[in-house]
């Protein structure tokens, strides 16, 4: 025991931060079996563990980590797919200093057990190990479920029924699934291949997926039930760009951080003209924003060339919603925060495009209805940076397609759909909805959650339906 | 989903006319919508009207322009080639009502989307006064469906080779306006210059004029917001708030603006293509 407690925790080697500033593969490289035995050993496999209760899905983590520390690693990834089916990406973009690691006995002296580069390593263990075993699956119920949305929320809904027995197909409006996964989280934070492996599996498991199909145009939430589908879930995510209202915001080179991350990501931008879509290339960046959807915009434009990427931020670094091994890493990779700063116009030249943006200092006042301390700006603090492209990331609202053309499904005042937070049930029969299209921006990880309830709950709607017409 | 070219027709230079399977498009979509088309796995996704549909064949018709890479490559593949991806439809659909008397203007490609409008607005009730222009005779197209699907058809070309001498805006002006027709809509589609320059006429009157634009988009479902513009100086998205807006609110300067983002782009991308052997057809 002794012993264990003077393990230190395992740090995880990463791209060097100069080279990894300028391409796009993957920051940090994984644990090796040693490592990760190593980081297993750390955990003391406490009786009633609080990192299991900080986790959104529940993961039996001193389960999975004993198996890790027993050289079990195929086990373990299995142990966690128990109650999260994407431990790859959960691995890799949950906030587990705020989640898992937050509550763990180690941390309160010293540094946490590292659950997520733990989960992380053992999924891509298991990935790596070649075809990863399709588990036992219910026999065929002969009930049909529709999956709008194939994000985080939409892939677990679809993964449980499936195993469940029931008959999943999943709806995708744009042409590749994964929802933020794919066009929202860059490469180097989350490669695709992996998002593509959960998908795969999920597709080996028997969920059909309709790719290029946007429902609310195509077809409606009841075109789909009079179809011949028993239940809908709704997982559409929150995909609408959000602008600062501010003078300037149409300029040539001024950018949603969604419109950004999809032409790199998704369109591959960061590869024309092998791609078709290409992007703007900026040397002088400004970035607005805390969070990691702004650390990943920074942090794109860096790896397309930038000189200078400003990261425009109204609080302070304490109030950055962003994870901090994402700030961390844009810090190393020279991104440059003017923290307490807060846009007020940008400036066009004669062709329309951006050339500056003007800002006002911020100081912090009384907190805020977040709990935070509200900034407040500064009088005569105004200065000019010399910019020619800008990103605007400081948030995201509700996809209104499905909420426009679905009658009678209630929404409140962001256009966000109103559901049951244990079942998912919306104000319409048979129609469940989770993840951000109920809860406004939030993580993956919740999303799954929210999944994870819905398909309990729409398992049994379906059998108690069934149970009424026997 | 994958979609099947299963015609092909040039209809002037740089001008293809292609119909498309799209069985469940075809029966959902309305006048004004658009899809998007994604040709390849290197592909970019382009937003391009619907010019007509088949609902009974299950087919979409698409009408293009060659202007940069993508719709050379498009114009580069033949009957029986398939397109990786077809969306839609998309946008909001044509407010069509009986108004009275409708002037469905056309300029240059703008004639493939103002066609089925002009359908649409026929079968209305109304009385339809159709102008069409283009630079000159050789690339005015789609004359024979707009005068069945018209009451009144004026054929319009910059260099007098056909037609009225002139563009479609003044066409309106001289022909109908100035004598004292009373116009109760006009549906504009074309350039941007053009459709600019026939809103500027149709305000002098008190013509409500409808345009449909085309802007740069990425996913066309209201997502990143590429194609945003300012509409009675608030920003709509074309994607999903449109693709048509009240012409005499729409900040038509910065449209052209936005428009030429990627110009630069758009020829490296071109010399690419060519630059891998890839032929180049329609010129």
């Amino acid at each position: 025991m002794k012993e264990r407690m003077q393990i230190p925790r395992q740090p995880m080697p990463e791209q060097e931060a100069g080279r990894r500033a300028r391409n796009f593969e993957e920051v940090p490289l994984g644990y090796t079996p040693k490592t990760a035995e190593m980081e297993a050993l750390r955990c003391i496999q406490c009786k009633k563990p609080a990192c299991v209760e900080g986790c959104p899905v529940e993961v039996d983590i001193p389960g999975f980590i004993s198996l890790v520390a027993e050289g079990r690693y195929i086990e373990a990834a299995l142990k966690i797919k128990e109650t999260n089916g994407l431990p790859a990406v959960c691995g890799r973009v949950c906030p587990q200093e705020v989640q898992c690691e937050q509550r763990c006995v180690r941390g309160k002296k010293g540094e946490p057990v590292a659950i997520g580069r733990l989960e992380r390593f053992v999924a891509d263990y298991e990935r790596a190990a070649g075809e990863v075993a399709i588990p036992e699956t219910a026999p065929k119920t002969g009930r049909r479920v529709a999956v709008v949305g194939s994000g985080p929320a939409g892939l677990t809904v679809a993964g449980d029924l499936v195993k469940l027995g029931h008959d999943v197909t999943i709806f995708e409006a744009l042409h590749e699934p994964g929802g933020v996964l794919v066009y929202g989280i860059p490469e180097f934070r989350l490669p695709k291949a992996i998002v593509k492996a959960e998908v795969d599996y999920l597709k080996r498991l028997g969920v059909k997926i309709e790719t290029s199909c946007v429902i609310g145009k195509l077809d409606t939430v009841d075109d789909l039930l009079a179809e011949g589908f028993d239940a809908v879930f709704l997982g559409t995510g929150a995909g609408l760009p959000t602008f600062m209202n501010i003078p300037g915001e149409n300029l040539n080179g001024v950018y949603s951080a969604n419109e950004y991350l999809t032409r790199s990501n998704l369109m591959k931008a960061y590869r024309f003209p092998e791609y078709d879509t290409p992007i703007v290339r900026g040397r002088r960046v400004a970035v607005v924003g805390g969070g990691n959807v702004a650390m990943d915009s920074a942090r794109t434009a860096m790896r397309l060339g930038a000189e200078h990427v400003y990261l425009i931020y109204r609080r302070s670094r304490t109030e950055m919603p962003a994870r901090t091994e994402e700030i961390h890493h844009a810090e190393e990779e020279g991104i440059a925060f003017h923290l307490l700063t807060n846009p007020v116009r940008y400036i066009g030249n004669d062709k329309g495009w951006v050339v500056g943006v003007e800002c006002l200092k911020m100081e912090l006042g009384e907190p805020d209805e977040s709990g935070r301390r509200k900034p407040v700006p500064m009088n005569g603090s105004e200065f000019v940076i010399d910019i020619d492209t800008a990103v605007v990331a400081i948030g995201a609202g509700s996809n209104p397609l499905v909420q426009s053309t679905t009658p009678g499904l209630k929404t409140n005042k962001g256009n966000y759909i109103i559901a049951d937070e244990e079942t998912g049930q919306t104000s319409r029969e048979g129609v469940f909805a989770g993840g951000d299209i109920v809860t406004g921006s939030a993580t993956v990880i919740l999303a799954m959650g929210a999944g994870r309830k819905a398909a309990r709950a729409i398992h049994a709607y379906i059998q108690s339906r069934e149970e009424k017409t026997r | 989903m994958p979609a099947e070219i299963l015609e092909k027709e040039q209809l002037s230079k740089g001008v293809f006319r292609m119909v498309l399977s799209g069985p469940k498009i075809a029966r959902k979509r309305k006048a004004g919508q658009f899809v998007v088309i994604r040709i390849h796995e290197e592909g970019e996704r382009i937003p391009l009207t619907i010019a007509d549909a088949d609902p009974g064949k299950g087919t979409v018709t698409i009408v293009f322009q060659i202007v940069g890479k993508s719709t050379r490559h498009l114009a580069d593949l033949n009957v029986g080639d398939t397109l990786l991806d077809l969306v839609g439809p998309l946008g909001k659909p044509t407010h069509v009502e009986n108004f009275g008397t409708v002037a469905c203007i056309g300029g240059g490609i703008g004639i493939a989307p103002v066609y089925p409008i002009t359908q649409a607005m026929k079968l209305a009730g109304n009385h339809v006064i159709s102008i069409i222009g283009a630079r000159s005779k050789e690339v005015i197209i789609m004359e024979d469906l707009m005068r069945a699907a018209s009451d009144e058809l004026v054929v319009a070309t910059d260099d007098g080779t056909f037609g009225f001498r002139g563009l479609v805006s003044q066409a309106l002006e001289e022909k109908f306006l100035k004598p004292g027709r009373k116009i109760d809509l006009a549906v504009a589609i074309g350039p941007v210059k053009m459709m600019s320059a026939v809103c500027d006429v149709t305000r002098k009157y008190g013509v409500p004029t409808v345009v449909s634009l085309n802007s740069i988009m990425v996913d066309a479902t209201g997502m990143c917001g590429a194609c945003r513009v300012s509409v009675a100086e608030k920003m709509r998205f074309v994607c999903v708030d449109g693709p048509e807006f009240d012409g005499h609110q729409v900040d038509f300067k910065e449209l052209m603006d936005r428009q030429c983002i990627y110009l630069g782009d758009e020829q490296k991308s071109v010399d690419h293509y060519c630059s891998h052997g890839r032929k180049l057809v329609g010129d």
